[in-house]
């Protein structure tokens, strides 16, 4: 099941930029978390720093803390070992076009050395089911490559591939963005579900789509940390003015 | 920045989500096989030491190639340098039996076959190149495009093979009495004409050098920004306008380059050149002469060396040829780089 | 450009207009539309006077290569001097087994570096320098390939298929590295990114994510390659030497195609001349193969197909 992330004073920087300044917040377990702001604000970096994906970037550097239950995430443990432990799903779809889609779902735990076939069966299986892809692509395994399925497809088979290796974190940045509105609405579907059984930091674009699937949201601004408060009260009486003009439109 | 109160507050209407979200999870449920399995795997930091080495040493091996190149030629070289020093590039007689060692007559000959191969290249590779990237039609590039491949392929012993047998009696034969009359004023063109010699050999490294200097002007054309030819468009240009304002102007240093590497393929080209050239150490003004190159003698000679002071010199020839033709090699890459900023790695 | 004198002089300005101004104006746009006939035109003819070499090396190759083609020549090696028949069977398993000493060696090392030059050189000044030096060594003359084979190898253990293989090897590798490179570069960051995000160590994700989606590219470069350095024959004259008769031994001369052409043609018999062309052949279409070959990757977009 899922962990509770506690972060304090995380900063951030690109080469010469401040990128996240001073962002402190605890994301509770086993919840939706939903990141909202205009471009630019450091969101998505916030969310690379948590599995410390933002280190295959030479430039990037990260000073803070980050505690991922009782696992220290920049000292206890190098960025491999944190990153088998989080799932991440990116923007765009990016299934590897080389692997079928077995061999896709399968490739956290085949690449890593995990060789039992029949387990390797039951995770794949499992993790399409929750994907809610498995009824689509159950023929067609180990037939058709990653890259045949449509955008909506791709994308779901991406959560599948995340969530085979048993995460105890699910982050995802802006999964729906590049889908059409039936693959996204499908997609938040599946967060719904699946929100109960890991804790699922999501960034978005999308207020609506903050609203309906996440209990907690933040709001960042140029690096900040502006609000963070449940979803209802942040969208329905923000505590801070920037949030409310955001809220209602006076940019971004 | 405000954070919200560490009471949990009654779930929002929005989320069909049940009330113990809230709640911490009473029973921990045990970790799966599967994430016991990922988190007591090793973080692969030696593997990925160990690898990343590896291909390093894979690439330093080509510094190693270079430098393995550089020292036998300079081993090897030693005696016949101690023995002549600069004299030897100076001298324009070679004759080993007698044990004497010029070398001036090859890179005459080097020199010259390949400046009248780019004097013949050039302007009809940069013809073809402006037809095949404006004139043309699209359907037709592909199929030219693939030809002009098909022309670097074939390699240098049938090129000479085909110039021994169909070249050189044209040039004895037809094409050669043509020449001497019209042209034989300039004392170019005489008597003897045995086929073989000067001209032909530029001939054939003329059709070799071709294929690269037209692709390459290509491609250093088309990396000229589509917008430089519009402007020119824009303003009434003619085809022939456009082409030399918005494009030539711009990749002229790349089509430098592309003729600069031209002229290193033409100055190494060994075996055609062989074959057809004659293979005579004099320094004649006839181009129907005989003649030789730094690398034909050396293709000619050195399995028949004796004497190790024979073979030296042949190294030492060697030696010059291969810094000659990296320093022409490196400024041709450096130009064409700076217009296509590295993008193809065209390696013909 | 004259374009705009008329306009103006249909304001206010006719009258102060001289004739010869139209004249000049007539004068530059019939010199500007001649010389552009007259280059397009120079253009079109010098695609087809190119054409005409091209047509005439394969034509008249086909022509006396086929003529002289017969099975002898797959499966007899030369004949003594001066007697007819034989054929070159020795010279075909010959440069098949420098090919393949030359691939063992040329082949893993010229990946290596292109797959160093793509993952991890990327930016700093050591990819540069490798880059830059490849790019020089690939325009160095083969024979003095050749020569560094011969002073390495030849001058301790005499000529030998190996110090052959060697020398096209150090052809290979640079030609291999450049085109394993830009294969890698053109597999998506993200797919990287999605390796790695799942937990798997650089070095898996380079082969199991960055070569496998660029093998079949690396693969059509490699082919390159190879075809470039099957038709050389300048490496092999003082290191392969080149042989009469069968022989496997990597540790002694060897026969090799294109040398086999080389030593026929400059010779005064035309028997031999005639397996020249026979040989020239058979050694052209092996290298079209594998040329067309890579144009078919070229127009899927897979490679960017040289030419």
């Amino acid at each position: 099941m899922g962990v509770d992330i506690r972060v304090e004073n995380l900063n951030a920087w690109y080469g010469p930029v401040h990128t996240l300044k001073d962002v402190s917040l605890h994301i509770r377990a086993n919840q939706c978390t939903a990141l909202i702001g205009p471009s630019g604000c450091g969101k998505s970096t916030f969310v690379r720093c948590l599995n410390r994906m933002h280190e295959t970037n030479p430039i990037a550097r990260a000073e803070g803390s980050v505690r991922m239950g009782e696992l220290d995430v920049y000292h206890d443990a190098s960025p491999v070992e944190i990153r088998r432990r989080v799932g991440m799903v990116f923007q765009r779809p990016n299934p590897f076009p080389s692997m079928t889609i077995y061999d896709n779902v399968a490739s956290g735990l085949k690449l890593n050395g995990y060789r039992k076939r029949r387990v390797l069966d039951e995770v794949v299986e499992r993790s399409l089911k929750q994907a809610a892809l498995w009824d689509e692509v159950k023929d067609d395994l180990k037939k058709k490559s990653g890259a045949s399925l449509s955008g909506g497809q791709q994308q779901r088979l991406c959560i599948a591939r995340a969530l085979a290796v048993d995460p105890e974190v699910l982050l995802m940045d802006e999964p729906a963005s590049a889908l059409d509105p039936v693959s996204t609405a499908k997609i938040e579907d599946l967060i719904f579900e699946l929100k109960s059984q890991y804790t699922i930091v999501i960034v978005t674009h999308n207020m609506q789509q903050a609203a309906r699937v996440a209990e907690r949201t933040g709001f960042f601004l140029m690096g900040r940390l502006v609000e963070f408060d449940a979803t209802d009260k942040l969208f329905t009486n923000p505590s801070d003015k920037r949030t409310e003009d955001y809220i209602t439109g006076r940019f971004g | 920045m405000t954070q919200s109160s560490p009471v949990s507050l009654p779930p929002p209407v929005v989320s069909s989500a049940p009330a113990s979200s809230e709640q911490p999870n009473p029973v921990t449920p045990p970790p799966s096989e599967i994430r016991r399995f990922l988190q007591a795997r090793s973080s692969g930091r030696w593997a990925d030491g160990s690898f990343g080495g590896l291909m390093l040493m894979a690439a330093l091996s080509i510094f190693v190639i270079v430098a393995l190149i550089l020292w036998v030629l300079i081993h090897d070289s030693q005696m016949s340098i101690h023995a002549f020093g600069w004299k030897f590039f100076k001298g324009s007689n070679w004759d080993p039996v007698n044990g004497s060692f010029g070398a001036l007559p090859f890179i005459y000959g080097t020199v010259v076959s390949s400046f009248l191969a780019l004097l013949m290249a050039v302007p009809l590779a940069l013809c073809v190149a402006f037809f095949v990237i404006d004139i043309c039609p699209p359907r037709l590039r592909g199929p030219i495009a693939f030809l002009t491949e098909l022309l670097a392929a074939i390699p240098s012993v049938v090129y000479g093979l085909w110039a021994l047998v169909v070249l050189v009696p044209i040039v004895r034969d037809q094409a050669g009495p043509v020449m001497e009359k019209y042209l034989g004023w300039t004392g170019l063109f005489a008597e003897p004409n045995f086929g073989v010699g000067m001209f032909t050999a530029s001939v054939v490294l003329a059709i070799m050098i071709f294929p690269i200097i037209c692709s390459i002007s290509r491609d250093v054309m088309k990396a000229v920004p589509i917008h430089q030819r519009e402007a020119a468009l824009a303003l009434g240009a003619t085809r022939w306008e456009m082409l030399r304002i918005g494009v030539l102007r711009n990749a002229r240093i790349g089509i430098v380059g592309a003729v600069i590497l031209g002229l290193g393929r033409a100055l190494g080209e060994t075996i055609a050149v062989t074959m057809v050239i004659g293979n005579h150490p004099d320094i004649l003004k006839n181009l129907f002469s005989p003649a030789y190159t730094l690398a034909s003698v050396i293709a000619n000679e050195f399995t028949e060396a004796t004497g190790d002071l024979y073979v030296s010199a042949l190294i030492e020839i060697g030696l010059a040829l291969f810094l000659v033709t990296i320093v022409v090699n490196a400024i041709a890459r450096m130009l064409v780089w700076a217009v296509t900023r590295g993008q193809s790695a065209r390696v013909a | 450009m004259g374009g705009d004198t008329r306009a103006v002089g249909e304001g206010r300005m006719t009258r102060a207009l001289p004739e010869r101004s139209e004249h000049l104006e007539r004068a530059i746009r019939i010199r500007r539309s001649l010389t552009n006939h007259l280059v397009t035109g120079l253009a079109i003819l010098s695609t087809m006077i190119v054409l005409v070499p091209l047509v005439a090396i394969l034509g008249y190759l086909i022509y006396k290569g086929a003529s002289s083609l017969n099975l002898a020549f797959f499966t007899h090696i030369p004949a003594p001097v001066g007697e007819p028949g034989g054929g070159m069977a020795n010279c075909i398993v010959g440069s098949g087994i420098i090919l393949a000493v030359a691939s063992v060696i040329g082949v893993p090392l010229g990946i290596a570096a292109g797959v160093y030059l793509a993952e991890y050189g990327r930016g700093g000044w050591m990819g540069t320098a490798v880059r830059f030096t490849a790019d020089v060594l690939n325009g160095v003359p083969s024979i003095v390939m050749g020569i560094a084979a011969y002073g390495l190898i030849v001058v301790h253990y005499k000529f030998s298929a190996l110090a052959g293989g060697v020398a096209l090897a150090i052809m290979m590798v640079p030609t291999i590295a450049r085109t394993t490179e830009e294969m890698l570069a053109t597999v998506p960051h993200m797919l990287r990114e999605a390796a790695l995000g799942l937990g798997i160590p650089k070095w898996r994700t380079i082969l199991s994510v960055s070569l496998r989606t660029a093998t079949p590219g690396i693969i059509t470069g490699c082919m390159l390659a190879f075809a470039r350095v099957a038709g050389e024959t300048a490496p092999l004259l003082f290191t392969a030497f080149g042989n009469n008769f069968w022989s496997f031994k990597l540790t002694q001369p060897m026969a090799a195609l294109p040398l086999q052409i080389y030593v026929y043609a400059l010779s005064p018999y035309d028997e031999w001349h005639r397996l020249a062309w026979a040989a020239a052949l058979v050694l052209i279409v092996l290298i079209m193969l594998s040329v067309t070959l890579v144009r078919l990757y070229a127009s899927r977009g897979t490679i960017k197909g040289g030419h």
